[in-house]
């Protein structure tokens, strides 16, 4: 399988009067085509700017500082503005986070689907509309024909979720980016959201990028995922292998603080002690060091390099090294990850 | 537990918001956010409230803590009717009825130092001054996982799960029986939210708290709760023991809910997950029947035309459905 993306030692920080906010710091990963990615981590992780980095969207006062954004063979990090138009939305998608906002309240949903299908596609407009009815019915809204002429402000919550998936891929992008999905939305019309674009995946032939907090909604999902924490990559691998053999104490610590639906009631839960660091004045070491329980000096003095587990596993952690005391379940000795 | 005692019972329990009508039409329209809930609340327990957006699981807590005027019903607090008391009244009950908030931002005046907004309380509900009451506030303080020093802050100065913190000390400054938790982690991060989630019940066995924990967070609710009830659209669904209701769900929408819970496990493949069809309807004068009926997939012709009864299915199992018996082969 050939890549779709890759993503080399990116950069991004937003220059604001308080000082220079570090949100993604030297980051690089991969995904292959068809494949379902999940970025998971908390708020202020640099997840969403990641995303927002990959499509050209950062604005000022943010910057890319540093680093290459490779899509299907082609470099995308240099290119202006007028030119990252014909790639997004045509090539690259995004789906937002709250369906409630993103949506322009004056435009009905014909209006926004037959705008970005016209501006991609040289067809007239009646086969705009055909695209777009075509669309609406695959993700599930029920009556596309009427249901098109509505504004955004009739459609539910999780019907405008719909409609903005099907926006996003009515030109059959090459991957799809979905920031916090389902946040918004209900469990019931969550599990309705996610099983749509499961579906999708594989009958369009699009890859995903899952953006999200819920480790539930990852583990369902994906197939790869990145733990990212302070604006770097800890941990990264298959989703089978990180949930399974986490070889990182914030992953750990993350799996333990949310409670298990088959664990006996009132089982006590681990929580993560302390809270995530500041981005203006990043920790000079690993971003989670302060929190970690098994910091050690190095831990404090300077970043972990990024270990290779196994096959597309890597974890950032000093405690994979040789030297390293012996922690539980941790493998140590690993080579370090030279790509 | 052998000595059950009643706390606060909730009888038919309504709340009706007036909707905006248009001057042509002459009818009112009423948003039937709680439409006559039932349930009791046993002194020490954690009573949790889930359901989706818009089924009144919140209305339900601030009518009880009469932040609104319930349209009908009763609430009894140990023993006594306090739905109609007049204010000054009610200030008696406000000492033993506390709550948390959900938007740690929105709940904590920014004008007001962290002592005075913990220890606001205890100057309308007790005689402590001075000394005594600065004591008191750096005594809540530690307790909740913060500094003397913190005292003399300001909201701002402090992150969301500090905030909540703060939230919950002066819930617990006057020793209130029974606090009120209406979605008290949901703005936090995952890991802020287990901090929380410990605290809350460290200072329920510390101070023999009973909680009404409302939530849409499924895994934490039953982590967190003893008894669970299940709203949907105002009325109450199912009502059963939390692990009897994870294990042995009995109404369609429960199950539903439950299904659509993601496990953070890649290897636990759940048989038949119910993916509900369609939305929630319209709270808005609804019509008579289950307000389920139109997501659920046995739906009778029964259930268009009467509204079921919340029955008890089996013993200390409370389930709001005709069909009941059916689904479940009981």
């Amino acid at each position: 399988m050939s890549k779709i993306l890759e993503v080399k030692n990116l950069s991004t920080s937003f220059y604001t009067h308080m000082g220079e906010v570090q949100a993604v710091r030297g980051n690089s990963f991969s995904m292959e085509k068809g494949d379902i990615l999940g970025i998971v981590g908390e708020s202020g992780s640099g997840k969403s700017v990641t995303a927002l980095s990959i499509m050209g969207l950062i604005d000022h006062p943010g910057k890319i500082k540093d680093g290459e954004i490779i899509f299907n063979g082609e470099v995308i990090s240099t290119k202006n503005n007028e030119e990252m138009c014909k790639i997004r939305g045509k090539e690259i998608s995004m789906i937002f986070q709250d369906p409630m906002t993103s949506l322009n309240p004056v435009f009905t949903i014909k209006n926004l689907m037959v705008e970005v299908i016209r501006r991609h596609q040289k067809v007239s407009k009646k086969k705009a509309l055909e695209i777009a009815i075509d669309k609406l019915r695959m993700v599930g809204i029920p009556e596309p024909e009427k249901r098109i002429h509505a504004y955004p402000h009739e459609f539910s919550g999780g019907m405008r979720q719909r409609a903005m998936i099907a926006t996003a891929l009515s030109c059959n992008p090459k991957l799809l980016i979905a920031d916090e999905p389902t946040t918004a939305l209900d469990v019931t019309i969550q599990a309705q959201i996610l099983e749509i674009m499961k579906k999708l995946a594989s009958e369009i032939d699009t890859s995903i990028m899952i953006i999200t907090h819920d480790l539930g909604v990852i583990a369902e999902t994906c197939k790869h995922m990145i733990v990212m924490y302070g604006g770097m990559i800890m941990e990264k691998g298959t989703v089978d292998e990180i949930f399974h053999s986490p070889q990182h104490p914030y992953t750990r610590g993350l799996m333990n603080s949310v409670p298990r639906m088959d664990a006996a009631a009132k089982e006590r839960l681990i929580p993560i002690p302390g809270s995530p660091p500041d981005l203006l004045n990043p920790p000079k070491g690993c971003p989670f060091s302060y929190r970690c329980p098994h910091a050690m000096e190095i831990c404090k003095e300077e970043m972990a390099p990024t270990y290779k587990i196994s096959d597309g596993h890597t974890s950032a952690c000093w405690l994979i090294h040789l030297d390293a005391p012996d922690v539980e379940g941790y493998i140590k000795g690993c080579d370090i990850d030279a790509g | 537990m052998p000595d059950k005692k009643v706390l606060l019972e909730i009888k038919g329990l309504k709340k009706y918001f007036t909707v905006k009508h248009s001057m042509v039409e002459s009818k009112r329209k009423y948003l039937k956010a709680v439409d006559g809930i039932s349930f009791v609340i046993n002194k020490g327990e954690t009573f949790g409230l889930v359901g989706e957006s818009g089924c009144g699981k919140s209305t339900t807590g601030r009518a009880i803590v009469r932040l609104y005027e319930p349209t009908g019903g009763k609430i009894i607090y140990d023993g006594e009717d306090i739905t109609n008391i007049s204010p000054k009244e009610m200030l008696k009950y406000r000492k033993r009825i506390q709550m948390i908030f959900q938007d740690p931002y929105a709940s904590l005046n920014t004008r007001m130092t962290i002592a005075d907004i913990i220890g606001e309380g205890l100057d309308i509900h007790t005689n402590i001054k001075g000394e005594a009451r600065m004591e008191r506030i750096h005594d809540l303080l530690t307790r909740v996982g913060l500094k003397k020093e913190h005292a003399s802050r300001y909201p701002h100065e402090f992150s969301g799960g500090q905030r909540q913190r703060i939230g919950i000390a002066r819930a617990i400054a006057i020793e209130p029986d029974l606090i009120i938790c209406d979605e008290p982690i949901s703005a936090l991060d995952v890991s802020i939210q287990a901090q929380v989630v410990n605290m809350l019940e460290d200072l329920q066995k510390e101070l023999g708290l009973t909680y009404l924990f409302i939530a849409h967070d499924l895994s934490m609710v039953k982590h967190i709760s003893d008894r669970i009830g299940v709203m949907y659209l105002g009325h109450m669904m199912e009502i059963a023991e939390s692990n009897e209701l994870y294990e042995k769900p009995l109404h369609p929408y429960t199950k539903a809910l439950l299904s659509s819970i993601p496990i953070p496990d890649p290897r636990s493949k759940k048989e038949g997950r119910i993916v509900l069809e369609g939305d929630v309807r319209s709270p808005i004068d609804p019509k008579e029947g289950c307000r389920f009926s139109s997501r659920c997939r046995y739906c009778e012709e029964i259930c268009d035309e009467v509204t079921p009864e919340l029955v008890e299915v089996l013993p200390d199992h409370f389930v709001a459905c005709h069909l009941v018996k059916k689904i479940n082969n009981l």
